[in-house]
């Protein structure tokens, strides 16, 4: 092992490879800042030239490639709330409200540290895994992951907010909307209205653009304000460093993490940040300022998801499983390389696994590094009036969701879904939980059924299923201590001020309930194995969503299930703040353009119309900007072989390229 | 920003020259079809209709580069991958916007014509509308684990009454072949499905969840051979290779290893036929004969079909693909041309008889409905 080791590491440092590995790198941060795109697209651009490369160098290019995609997602993560790809979704959470404050060079630069750190140390527990994960991953089955789900889902407890019940409700609607589709054991199609977009399921790049992204954008919009709050940013990057040194062992910790659940095939990759943000908010005394902007809440999610990618090395390269998206390119380009995975690569091909384990560390540290001396001058964006970036922010968010399918109905599903968004934000139902439900949803799902047929129920008695419940058990207790503490903390608090009218949370409490009302009803058409987890899901969920319906129709008005934002942020009676349906009516605007005249027209049109009327601005700058926007999205389609959305209009009437 | 940039625009300008200049040709009388056809500077694109970094997408660059240094003018060739509706919608939307200029393709597999086969309501597309260049076959191995006590397919009798587990996509994918064999071979198999592709079927297979398996002779070479050397695999059956009379043989792979056919006359002491059988083999040829093809669509003129054949022919028999196409491709001859158009023909066709058996089947064992 250390001979393969030290002739993995004279390989990596060798000039050449090096040089390509920095490539990689510089390719896939150019690429991967855009949202959406990321490494995928980054790949396929970059597959055609590895043929006819020497392996060595092809394979080190391809891993600078790979390394970065969780890195680069992180600027628009934390400086717009942009989630470009599911591993960035929670440094959002408060990535994003420490940029408001104007800590915003602060947050990138804890979150690239992080990264690096992350990174870093991965490779260290790699270096040691590799040698006994071909046991480890057989040790976990179908049962097993499926109580992996469960513990996944047990972080809701500590991600609820205020009141449990409307947090477990919205963790449903996740659940929900995440069995949207074919279901695993009899490919039935579930609640689609017969509608083919609807059959794949809706991708989960767009659940995290529209939950997050949308709604803050139109929240800001409403403020009419810079994303940071401060003309001048508070704090500098070194802080951030000082963070990360300060929480280090919660680095380490969250590192370990996404190395190694990162490693299971078929789950790791999308819930490792959720896992690891529950942990630190867990294990935190002091939790009153997750989700407004807690640092923890950066460097946790961060230093797994580099990690992570490190972890799911282990199944490409020992089983040939891909365990993401990414990893999926990854393994194709080995195939074109002529490198082929399987159980040599943990004894005769050591060193190729250990030259990739390290190549991929070392891409971090070039990648993360390069953010980080970044981070200083790209925080400076937060403090562009808002007006201003707004339809930039939207021409990307936009463009980053169609990318999930290429197909009208993402652009769809994106205001679906932020609606939902808008609507939970301002009544407090807590969009994380939303999210870990529809992450999860799939994957308990099928793990059920799948350890049901394998083991029937006595697949519970499996010590590593009771481990693993035993864990869920200690997590769920501690969020309901800590919920009972900070509870009570919150009496002697100030009081904030309560929403006396409770009319339009009472609606959305109702949509709610006939929504799990719809899945229970759906269910009931289904065969008994198609519909069964849906249908128990929903007759729990209709539950708990009428409780709180009754509550609030009841006017319960000191109930921690009354909540309005509208209320709390002090928007009702200002007359400085837009109204909140303003901004959707310039969403829904756009996006029935799109579905007119085509995605490029309606955004040209979309961009003159809202810096004219909004920002303000004059002719010559709407020209500049609308040209910069639209010139730079058509350079970049060309070079990628991307497509527009097309419209009504270009169905009927055949047009050049790029409107056509 | 390293692909060699065009203007698009040009893609319809160039489909109108060469619509033009091959009008100009005919009318002189000048019959030098690879000579006219000329895509120097063009820019072909591809359509995948799966994702990234999956078998056909592997499929597709790896011949990508091949064929554009054998095309005349050496056009560059990019993958554009259009996922979704179990490969559907990438057919669909070639068969709505391919231009018959020689710069639009498609590359299907064997999950994009099983919906056509089975009359799925998303397809759109119509196979017989394309022009067929190149198809790619592949095999497939069945195997079992060696804690059932079969030692061979010779002991494949014993097997019967067994109760076992298989890890399957789906029973209208890839898998309906296995799923067909087994009912034929009336052999006690549990489907279990939801498996995120045969990998993860063989995953379970070595976590002991199931215990018969199949993966296609690539996978098998590279992953289960391990596991037979250990012992913990059984190789039982390969589906088999089609001979030009249309007869099963052998899989040459796989000399050693009697084919499906085989094993049902071990089973039932005769030779397999009727409606179950030709359901079978047409879902085979479809699934596994000629799993993967390149296509041009409708209306695309002679020359151009010809251009691109060429082309293909002249990869095929290329020492550089010799050199690396076993790792990626397997170990089956390539079909161009002629040969493709003969073995798609057969793929996408089926006794109505035997659809009818299949649609009735699935709905019955699957609760399928199509």
């Amino acid at each position: 092992m250390i001979d393969s080791l030290l002739i993995a590491l004279q390989t990596i440092l060798t000039g050449t490879h090096l040089m390509y590995l920095a490539g990689g790198v510089f390719l896939g941060l150019t690429i991967g800042i855009f949202p959406g795109l990321g490494g995928i697209a980054g790949l396929s651009l970059l597959l055609p030239f590895l043929y006819g490369m020497d392996p060595v160098s092809a394979l080190a290019m391809l891993i600078g490639l790979i390394a970065v995609i969780p890195t680069s997602d992180t600027f628009t993560s934390v400086l717009m709330g942009i989630p470009g790809s599911s591993s960035s979704q929670a440094t959002v959470l408060d990535g994003f409200p420490m940029a408001k404050k104007g800590h915003a060079a602060r947050a990138l630069a804890a979150a690239f540290s992080a990264s690096l750190f992350g990174g870093l140390f991965g490779a260290v527990i790699l270096t040691l895994f590799v040698l006994i994960a071909r046991p480890v991953i057989l040790a976990f089955g179908s049962a097993e992951l499926f109580m992996l789900t469960m513990l996944g889902l047990s972080m809701v407890g500590v991600l609820a907010g205020n009141s449990l019940v409307k947090g477990i409700s919205a963790c449903g609607i996740g659940l929900l909307a995440g069995s949207i589709g074919g279901a695993p054991a009899t490919g039935e199609y579930r609640m689609t209205f017969g509608n083919s977009y609807m059959m794949d399921g809706i991708p989960l790049v767009v659940v995290g653009l529209g939950i997050f992204a949308l709604p803050e954008i139109i929240d800001l919009l409403r403020q009419n304000r810079a994303i940071a709050e401060a003309s001048k940013l508070g704090s500098g990057w070194l802080d951030g460093l000082k963070d990360l040194v300060r929480h280090k062992w919660l680095a380490i910790r969250c590192s370990v993490i996404g190395c190694l659940v990162g490693a299971l095939p078929g789950l790791g990759g999308s819930v490792v940040d959720w896992i690891s943000y529950g942990h630190a908010v867990q294990t935190s005394k002091d939790k009153s300022e997750f989700g407004r902007g807690d640092v923890r809440g950066v460097i946790a999610p961060e230093s797994s998801n580099n990690a992570k990618e490190g972890g799911g090395l282990i199944p490409t390269l020992l089983f040939g499983i891909p365990g993401s998206g990414s990893m999926a390119v990854f393994l194709g380009g080995m195939v074109l390389i002529g490198l082929e995975p399987g159980p040599a690569m943990v004894s005769t091909d050591l060193e190729i696994t250990y030259t990739i384990v390290w190549s991929l560390a070392m891409a971090n540290v070039i990648g993360a590094g390069a953010c980080l001396f970044l981070s200083k001058w790209v925080a400076k964006l937060t403090t562009i009036p808002y007006a201003l970036m707004a339809p930039f922010m939207i021409m990307v968010i936009c463009f980053a969701a169609f990318q999930a399918t290429r197909d009208i109905g993402d652009l769809v599903a994106l205001l679906g879904i932020g609606l939902l968004g808008v609507l939970m934000k301002r009544f407090g139902w807590p969009r994380p939980a939303f999210l870990i439900g529809f992450v999860l949803a799939g994957g308990m799902e099928t793990y059920l059924y799948q350890a049901v047929q394998f083991d029937g129920w006595e697949f519970l008695q499996k010590p590593g299923v009771m481990i693993i419940g035993l864990l869920t058990i200690v997590s769920i207790y501690l969020a309901i201590r800590s919920g009972k503490k900070s509870s009570s903390d919150e009496e002697t608090e100030n009081k904030r001020p309560v929403a006396t009218n409770l009319g339009p949370q009472t609606l959305f409490a109702g949509f709610v309930c006939l929504a799990f009302g719809y899945g229970l009803y759906d269910a009931s058409q289904q065969s008994f194995l198609g519909g069964v987890f849906t249908g128990g899901l929903c007759a729990l969920m209709l539950v708990l969503s009428l409780i709180v319906f009754f509550k609030l129709l009841t006017n319960q008005v000191d109930d921690p299930v009354n909540f309005d934002n509208e209320v709390d942020a002090g928007y009702v009676g200002d007359q400085s703040i837009t109204s909140l349906p303003h901004y959707i009516y310039w969403l829904v605007g756009l996006i029935a353009g799109c579905y007119l005249v085509g995605y490029l027209i309606a955004i040209a049109v979309f961009f003159v119309a809202f810096l004219l009327l909004k920002a303000r601005a004059s002719w010559s700058r709407v020209a500049f900007l609308t040209g910069t926007g639209v010139g730079f999205l058509t350079g970049l389609a060309h070079v990628m072989v991307l497509d527009f959305p097309r419209g009504l209009l270009q169905d009927m009437v055949e047009l050049p390229w790029p409107i056509g | 920003m390293f692909i060699q940039q065009k203007k698009k625009g040009s893609l319809l300008k160039a489909a109108k020259g060469v619509a033009a200049g091959l009008a100009c040709i005919a009318t002189m009388g000048v019959m030098q079809p690879a000579h006219a056809v000329d895509f120097k500077g063009e820019r072909v694109e591809w359509i995948i209709p799966f994702k990234e970094g999956g078998g056909s997408d592997t499929w597709a660059r790896f011949y990508a580069p091949l064929l554009s240094s054998q095309l005349p003018g050496n056009p560059v060739i990019v993958v554009k991958n259009v996922p979704g509706g179990g490969s559907t919608k990438g057919a669909n939307l070639f068969q709505r916007r391919g231009k018959p200029s020689g710069l639009n393709v498609l590359g299907t597999s064997g999950s994009t014509q099983f919906p056509y086969l089975l009359g799925d309501k998303r397809v759109k597309y119509e196979y017989k509308d394309w022009t067929p260049v190149l198809a790619t076959p592949t095999g497939g191995v069945v195997y079992v684990n060696s804690k059932l006590g079969v030692k061979s397919a010779a002991d494949i009798k014993m097997l019967a009454g067994k109760k076992m587990k298989y890890g399957s996509q789906g029973a209208t994918s890839l898998d309906l072949i296995p799923l067909l064999a087994f009912e034929m071979l009336e052999l006690d198999i549990k489907a279990v499905f939801g498996m995120k592709g045969r990998g993860a079927g063989r995953l379970a297979f070595e976590r002991g969840e199931v215990n018969i398996d199949y993966q296609t002779t690539a996978a098998f070479l590279k992953k289960v051979t391990p596991l037979v050397e250990e012992g913990k695999a059984i190789p039982l059956f390969t589906w088999g290779v089609m001979a030009k009379n249309g007869e099963l043989q052998r899989d040459p792979t796989f000399p050693d290893l009697p084919h499906f056919a085989e094993v049902y006359e071990m089973i039932h002491g005769k030779k397999p036929s009727g409606s179950a059988f030709d359901a079978w083999k047409s879902f085979y040829i479809a699934g596994f004969a000629a799993q993967k093809g390149i296509y041009l669509p409708k209306g695309t003129p002679d020359e151009v079909v010809e251009a691109w054949r060429a082309a293909a022919q002249k990869v095929v028999e290329s020492d550089e693909f010799n050199n690396k196409s076993e790792k990626v491709l397997g170990t089956y001859p390539q079909a161009v041309g002629e040969d493709a158009e003969r073995l798609v023909r057969n793929a996408i066709e089926i006794e109505p008889s035997a659809k009818r058996w299949v649609t009735n089947w699935l709905a019955k064992k699957y609760n399928v409905s199509l």
